[in-house]
């Protein structure tokens, strides 16, 4: 997903001469090309994210479309302030980038654990929460967000994701919106980032009924779409690689209760919901071995509710 | 008494008068930077009231948004906006909150927050650099203030990137939110400090317009270094019973105080 980012941005900074890219000192590997393409609308800021947000900023503010890259918590949670008041108060064109959603970097340790920024992030007015789930997405979002005037938060697994979408059907995808992937009876899966694979892979192996559903915007969720889903489907399961409290399943909730609130469905689905269970992983471990010790499995039981 | 004189009586009267009628805090923290402004404003930025969003204009940014009603009576005297408008100063529904409000005409960017807007004059200078436009990026921040990392994260930054647009006024009036600047968080020697940092750095008195004008005049705008001027200021400076008192960081003055206040800025 960083390369299929990285290398869409420079397509994207080809045509659209407002492109500016900030690292935060990271990206190794990953930000050449752009670098090397772009010099003068590429920084490495250094290690100093409340400076990056705020460069950004004023950048953004002289007309710039700034991206600023960083890691999981880095471009987020440590300038939490910075975002809200410089970024989405003035409601700039500033897109944030974090790589290593939820578990990507799983041995580095809880610093490097990206399990709250989703939450934290999204009570935070004019900001759009993409958070694509394979290089596909990865490169749409980018797209999107170059287009997109305002506040986005672009949260990226590593590289290295199998791709599940398909090209022709993104194309047509509108922000808010959901992508289905799979049809079935009865129940939906709704998901959220890179931990899709693993539940796509899941049913099919399983040859479970059901249909999946990919949620590349957390932020907004428009209402229809997700009335649609509940027309065709009475049983639900939510899968996110972050906090269960305040993150994806809780966006969806929020709605869900709304669209009950004012009638618009007769009869409140059942939910399960899958997340981390507000605890902290203190152990190393590959982001598969990590996904399971925090319970984000599923198994053919979660399907008999 | 020359014109930024003047002005500068007049926009303490404003402050007074607000402070007085809104029971409003922070007039000893305004009264530190009007001098500052009158400067500013009146001699030193390219400005057009009337095209408030030239692209070639100045920019100018207060980092002490508790300070704004000394701006905002700035702008209202060279015309940004009619200076009834700031009659609703924190009234219910006012566009004059007692933090600068972007939505208020001349105000750039909202502050309220300490240690945000020093990062984006880096923004902004860095903007200006990049698309080869002449205009400079001018900023007042606190003393106070820089015991925010975020400010010295951009103090490394502006240096590293040339930005020799960016002129950074340091209010040092020497007394913060709970006590004295260096009895919190001592920021001596900051010449020295900002020197060491690359920073064109000149010290004043905050208060003499002549040394204002000068220190922004005498600058060297093509040097690669950007500009710290250390502003050494007095806390409620022009009210003799308010200045270097750390109780009008917060107090509003009463009837017989504000009487008091109008008739010293009178004599």
């Amino acid at each position: 997903m960083r390369s299929a980012f990285i290398n869409q941005l420079v397509l994207e900074a080809r045509n659209n001469y407002k492109i500016f890219l900030i690292v935060g000192d990271l990206g190794y590997n990953v930000i050449e090309p752009f670098r090397e393409e772009f010099p003068d609308r590429f920084l490495n800021i250094g290690v100093a994210e409340q400076n990056m947000a705020g460069v950004a900023s004023g950048l953004a503010t002289e007309g710039y479309c700034v991206y600023i890259y960083s890691i999981g918590n880095f471009p987020t949670l440590r300038c939490m302030e910075q975002i809200r008041y410089d970024i989405c108060y003035h409601n700039l064109n500033v897109k944030i980038v974090s790589v290593g959603a939820g578990f990507s970097y799983g041995p580095l340790g809880t610093s490097h654990h990206c399990t709250e920024d989703i939450g934290m992030l999204r009570t935070i007015p004019n900001i759009v929460i993409c958070s694509p789930c394979d290089p596909i997405e990865a490169e749409f979002i980018t797209t999107f967000s170059s287009t997109y005037n305002g506040p986005c938060y672009i949260r990226l697994g590593k590289n290295g994701e199998p791709t599940i979408n398909k090209k022709e059907i993104i194309s047509q995808l509108q922000l808010g919106h959901p992508i289905q992937l799979l049809k079935g009876n009865n129940i939906a899966v709704l998901v959220t980032g890179s931990i899709l694979n693993y539940v796509n892979d899941f049913i099919l192996s399983n040859e479970i009924s059901a249909s999946l559903y990919s949620f590349p915007f957390i932020k907004p969720i428009l209402k229809q779409s997700v009335l649609k889903i509940l027309e065709d489907h009475q049983r639900i399961i939510i899968i996110e690689e972050h906090q269960k409290s305040c993150g994806f399943s809780s966006a969806l909730l929020e709605v869900i209760n709304d669209l009950f609130f004012t009638h618009a469905i007769d009869q409140y689905p059942l939910i399960k919901r899958i997340g981390i269970d507000d605890t902290f992983i203190n152990i190393s471990g590959t982001q598969e071995y990590l996904r399971e010790k925090a319970g984000l499995v599923l198994s053919n039981n979660d399907f008999n509710f | 008494m020359t014109d930024t004189l003047i002005f500068a009586k007049k926009v303490r009267e404003i402050c007074i008068d607000l402070v007085f009628k809104k029971k409003a805090a922070h007039i000893g923290s305004a009264l530190s930077i009007v001098d500052l402004l009158s400067v500013l404003y009146n001699r030193i930025m390219k400005i057009d009231p009337y095209n408030p969003k030239d692209q070639y204009r100045d920019r100018f940014l207060l980092s002490k948004g508790h300070a704004c009603i000394a701006l905002y009576s700035t702008l209202a005297l060279k015309g940004f906006f009619n200076i009834k408008d700031l009659e609703t100063y924190s009234d219910n529904g006012s566009i004059f909150t007692s933090h600068t409000n972007y939505k208020v005409p001349g105000i750039e960017f909202s502050a309220g927050s300490l240690g945000h807007i020093l990062p984006i004059c880096c923004g902004l200078a860095l903007a200006a650099k990049k698309k080869s436009e002449p205009w400079r990026c001018y900023c007042i921040i606190s003393d106070g203030e820089l015991d925010e990392g975020s400010n010295w994260e951009a103090l490394l930054f502006a240096p590293q990137h040339k930005l020799d647009n960016l002129i950074v006024i340091i209010d040092y009036n020497k007394i913060q939110s709970l006590g004295s600047t260096n009895e919190i968080i001592d920021l001596s020697p900051l010449k020295e400090k900002l020197r060491a940092f690359n920073w064109e750095v000149r010290e004043i008195n905050g208060h003499c317009h002549n040394e204002i004008e000068l220190s922004l005049i005498k600058s060297n705008y093509n040097n690669g270094k950007p500009k710290a001027i250390i502003a050494n200021t007095v806390k409620g400076k022009g009210i003799s019973f308010m200045e270097n008192k750390l109780l009008w960081h917060y107090k509003s003055p009463n009837e017989e105080e504000y009487k008091l206040s109008i008739d010293e800025l009178h004599t």
